[in-house]
């Protein structure tokens, strides 16, 4: 109305000129700030990456460095919804840290002041071993020298997707001693994928439809955020475990968050699992194992277990797969899908070797078909089919990477505790969880961010927040000690001494 | 007596039971009977012979004649300096020198008339992986691509599956030799709009399976122009851009681009792999190159899904980067094709078969159209059926292709030795005199 009078003042020509010439300008004002908050949002530029050979992280997605968005002309042409959340650049301290871990990384001899990489989770122990297995039977692994004769027909041509009847016997002996011998793993149950990343792809996609939910427990890997929710539109529903119990897992927190979930409308399909746990590096009990099968039963919801970490024990707790417990009782098992890989336990993350190990027919044959997206390139196949059948060579090397993890855990361990910094208990995995809640300045995520950020840039070291992994307790931070050598020890501690003796003043102080 | 398995009573995804891998169609039909009774020059004699699968033999010797003597690209050189990084290496950016070889390579095959940016390309295991990379960046749920038809059967479920993509094929016919025409393609866009259907790209193979021929200058141009009208994307799958016949009759998207000053170019993505044209489909390689930044980036961290083993990586970027091995592969697996196809061309023309005028790949289009009972796509599969049982040949019927015309056929003839071939056109030349005389 007010809006009217003055308008009909210019019309009928009274007072009008300052309203006349005002309120066009300010209805032309305000049509362009609508659209300009309604125009679809102009997607971020990134130009081609700056090829470096920074180490991928098996654990997120990455950015393009994030120094150099100069705007290029971006066409006008639509991208999918699911790619624009994909390219937004990611502003996770994760992905800063191990930017800054690569472009200038430490070196004992030639750069001594860069940035120690503890943010990787690669294992880096027993190189050695695999270099004098490699020089001395390479010769003929890859191109298949029979009788002599060069043969690159055997690999060249179309092979099953899901991998060769020989490899899958290979890994399924692999897997089953380094789980101990404890359980027999059948060949024809398994779906050999690019990686260990597409194998929990691939099983979220044949387990749930978009929208669905898979219940997990916190911490967890940052890249389940990835692996699960990119292209699948499945979502994680965290369930939180706490320091109070050693961050494990209760069914009573599982089934308050299964109902909780249920009770927005959402469907869960299943659980997703990581034993041995990553980040904290604790096994699930037998009789944990127990109870979860009975929960996915009564609940009719599908177990993956992700049992990558299973060779990687330095503990003296005794691994128990998810398979054998199966074995043993009479669950069923067309609800329970193993994952693994040769990423951790054999150190070739470079290689892409996964696996899906799954009880269910309709499973399996829907991911064999599946794994067309995502195989395992046949000249490793052929060169691990060689590895792993070298029962001498796969004896030593398990033997004398527990042993050399054993030690470097505890060197590391009791280097953290000389700084009073206690860690989770933990047998297994390339990492130590450690609690740094003492150092923080505040008891938030911020807190711990600050202290993560002051590792990075004052005390140059990279190490994982708590709050990557979704972890409920703020000040926990992953360590991992594998890429690292002895006489690097002292050098970490030092210099989180460093970082943090203001702070400790502080505290002392207050 | 039937084994009763109990269907487990936890639920599968849509996806898992969703019949879009396409298995049941006669395009893998074929290949179970080819699996239950495999030709084979001495032990089986009477089996099938499959001329169903676009896989290149030719030059196998070439390959490993450059194994033979660089013993370093499978092996990273004496006491394996560089295997540490190289086990460790899992960047989805991809080896440095992979790239620049991948570039190089591709540069070659189009006679140097390209540029191509190492840094623009995103390395997939396979095309397969490279095309529903895409799909998902490209389109949503729901959306629909365009694809001329005939097209490789695959596409229904490699672009469709997963992604939940539609597709919405852009007719041709032998009026024109199967052409593009922008006719075409509106009425394509049309009948998506009249579905209902956002229509994201067009999808183009160039050189077109199954049609075996490149797709001319003047309607490239005639394409991109509508893609730009349209304001839709523009996928150029390439993967058979090593397998033409002559050098200079194969025309790249990226060529058309060159012209044009890279005008438009952020809506153009090209497929390429190694597994035609380097006949290596088992070492899993493929790439997407991308002249859009965001594409480039988003399909980067996809590719986590589906990298290439590093191992791998690094025997490529050697054996690519030897100019020598690659100049002379390239012209050499050239020729040899040409080869096949004057062979398999003559045979058929003996036997009274014409074939569509091809100029790369590793199979022709077959007219059988005149023996066709009636011109049904039912008939065509009738005849298909006698052809598989009678004759013992696989080959790929047209309407799995989705071909609207009714009988044409693709088949296949890199996947085998010439003698094979021979066997085959002798059975072909067989079975039409046969019916010549009924």
């Amino acid at each position: 109305m007010r809006l009217i009078v003055p308008l009909q003042g210019v019309v009928q020509g009274r007072g009008g000129l300052i309203f006349g010439s005002l309120i066009p300008c300010a209805l032309f004002y305000f049509l362009q700030l609508y659209l300009k908050r309604h125009r679809s949002p102009k997607p971020q530029s990134n130009p081609p990456s700056p090829t470096t050979s920074s180490p991928k992280l098996a654990e997120m997605t990455r950015t393009s460095s994030r120094s150099n968005l100069f705007s290029r002309s971006i066409g006008q042409v639509r991208i999918s919804s699911r790619a624009i959340s994909i390219a937004k650049p990611n502003e996770s301290p994760y992905y800063i840290g191990l930017d800054k871990a690569s472009e200038d990384p430490y070196d004992r001899l030639s750069n001594p002041d860069g940035v120690i990489q503890l943010g990787l989770s690669e294992n880096r122990l027993c190189f050695d071993l695999i270099e004098k297995w490699m020089s001395e039977n390479l010769g003929h692994s890859i191109t298949g020298r029979d009788n002599g004769e060069l043969n690159i027909n055997g690999i060249a041509t179309y092979q099953p997707f899901d991998g060769t009847m020989e490899l899958k016997l290979a890994m399924a002996g692999f897997m089953s001693h380094i789980m101990g011998g404890a359980v027999t793993f059948e060949p024809s149950q398994m779906v050999l994928t690019a990686g260990a990343t597409p194998a929990i792809e691939t099983l979220c996609f044949c387990l749930a439809d978009q929208g669905n939910a898979f219940l997990v427990p916190t911490p967890y890997y940052p890249g389940f955020d990835r692996d699960v929710k990119f292209r699948t539109g499945v979502e994680l529903i965290p369930v939180h475990c706490r320091s109070t119990d050693n961050f494990a897992l209760s069914i009573t927190a599982l089934d308050q968050a299964f109902n909780q979930t249920r009770k927005h409308g959402t469907k869960i399909r299943g659980i997703l699992l990581s034993n041995p746990a990553n980040p904290v590096g604790n096994l699930l009990s037998r009789e944990m194992l127990y109870a979860i099968l009975d929960f996915a039963r009564e609940k009719n919801i599908h177990v993956i277990s992700d049992e990558i970490f299973a060779g990687s024990m330095y503990g003296n707790e005794e691994f128990v797969s998810m398979a054998e417990v199966l074995d043993s009782e009479g669950f069923d098992k067309n609800r329970v899908h193993i994952v693994y890989g040769l990423s951790k336990d054999l150190s070739l993350p470079g290689f892409r070797v996964g696996v899906i190990y799954s009880f269910n027919e309709n499973v399996l044959a829907a991911a064999r078909k599946l794994t067309r997206f995502s195989s395992v390139s046949a000249p490793t196949q052929r060169l691990l089919v060689s590895m792993l059948s070298d029962a001498r060579f796969i004896e030593e090397y398990i033997k004398t990477n527990k042993r050399r993890l054993q030690n470097m855990h505890a060197l590391f361990v009791a280097g953290l505790k000389g700084l009073n910094i206690r860690c989770a208990d933990s047998s297994a995995g390339l990492y130590c969880w450690a609690d740094m809640s003492k150092l923080i300045s505040s008891y938030s995520e911020k807190g711990e961010l600050e202290l993560w950020d002051k590792l990075l840039n004052v005390g140059k070291i990279n190490v994982t927040p708590g709050s990557a992994c979704h972890c409920i307790e703020p000040g926990w931070f992953r360590c991992c000690f594998t890429t690292l050598a002895e006489e690097d020890i002292p050098v970490v501690l030092e210099r989180i001494r460093k970082a943090v003796e203001n702070t400790t003043d502080l505290l002392n102080s207050s | 007596m039937a084994i009763e398995i109990e269907q487990p009573r936890v639920g599968l995804s849509k996806v898992a039971v969703s019949k879009t891998h396409g298995e049941d169609s006669p395009y893998f039909a074929g290949w179970k009977a080819y699996d239950e009774n495999p030709y084979h020059e001495t032990s089986n004699q009477s089996g099938v012979i499959q001329m169903g699968l676009a896989e290149n033999q030719v030059s196998f010797d070439l390959l490993e004649k450059y194994l033979e003597e660089h013993s370093e690209a499978s092996s990273w050189g004496k006491g394996a300096p560089g295997f540490r990084e190289n086990a460790l290496f899992q960047d989805y950016h991809g080896l440095k020198s992979f790239r620049q070889a991948m570039a190089s390579f591709m540069e070659q095959i189009r006679g140097g008339r390209a540029k191509f940016d190492p840094d623009r390309i995103v390395l997939t295991a396979g095309a397969t992986a490279a095309n529903e990379l895409l799909t998902f960046i490209l389109a949503d749920p729901g959306d629909a691509l365009l694809i001329p038809t005939p097209y490789y059967p695959g596409f229904d479920r490699d672009l469709r599956w997963r992604t939940g993509v539609n597709i919405v094929p852009i007719h041709c016919d032998s009026s024109n030799n199967f052409q593009i025409t922008p006719e075409a393609m509106e009425a394509a866009y049309q009948s998506a709009e009249s579905m209902n259907l956002k229509v994201r790209g067009i999808l183009i193979t160039n050189p077109s399976n199954p049609l075996g021929a490149t797709i001319q200058r003047s309607a490239l141009e005639q394409i991109l122009d509508f893609a730009v009208n349209k304001n839709i994307h523009l996928v150029s799958d390439e993967i058979y851009s090593g397998s033409t016949f002559s050098s200079s009759e194969f025309i790249s998207i990226a060529e058309i681009l060159e012209t044009r000053g890279y005008k438009d170019a952020e809506r153009v993505h090209i497929v390429y792999s190694l597994s035609k044209d380097l006949g290596l489909p088992g070492f899993r390689v493929g790439t997407i190159y991308s002249y859009n930044d965001q594409v480039v980036t988003t399909a980067r961290r996809m590719s986590s899904f589906t990298l290439i083993s590093s191992q791998t990586q690094h025997l490529l970027a050697c054996m690519l980067s030897n100019k020598e091995f690659s100049e002379n592969y390239i012209k050499t697996n050239r020729e040899r094709l040409s080869k096949r196809y004057d062979m398999i061309i003559k045979g058929l023309k003996k036997a009274g078969i014409e074939c569509l005028k091809g100029n790369a790949g590793l199979f022709c289009w077959m007219n059988l159209s005149p023996l066709l009972e009636k011109p049904t796509r039912e008939s065509e599969l009738a005849l298909w059926k006698v052809i598989l049982n009678e004759v013992k040949l696989n080959i790929s019927p047209g309407s799995s292709c989705h071909c609207s015309e009714p009988g044409w056929f693709r088949v296949c003839f890199a996947n085998m030795s010439e003698q094979t071939l021979e066997i085959a056109l002798e059975r072909i030349h067989k079975f039409m005199e046969q019916r010549k005389r009924n």
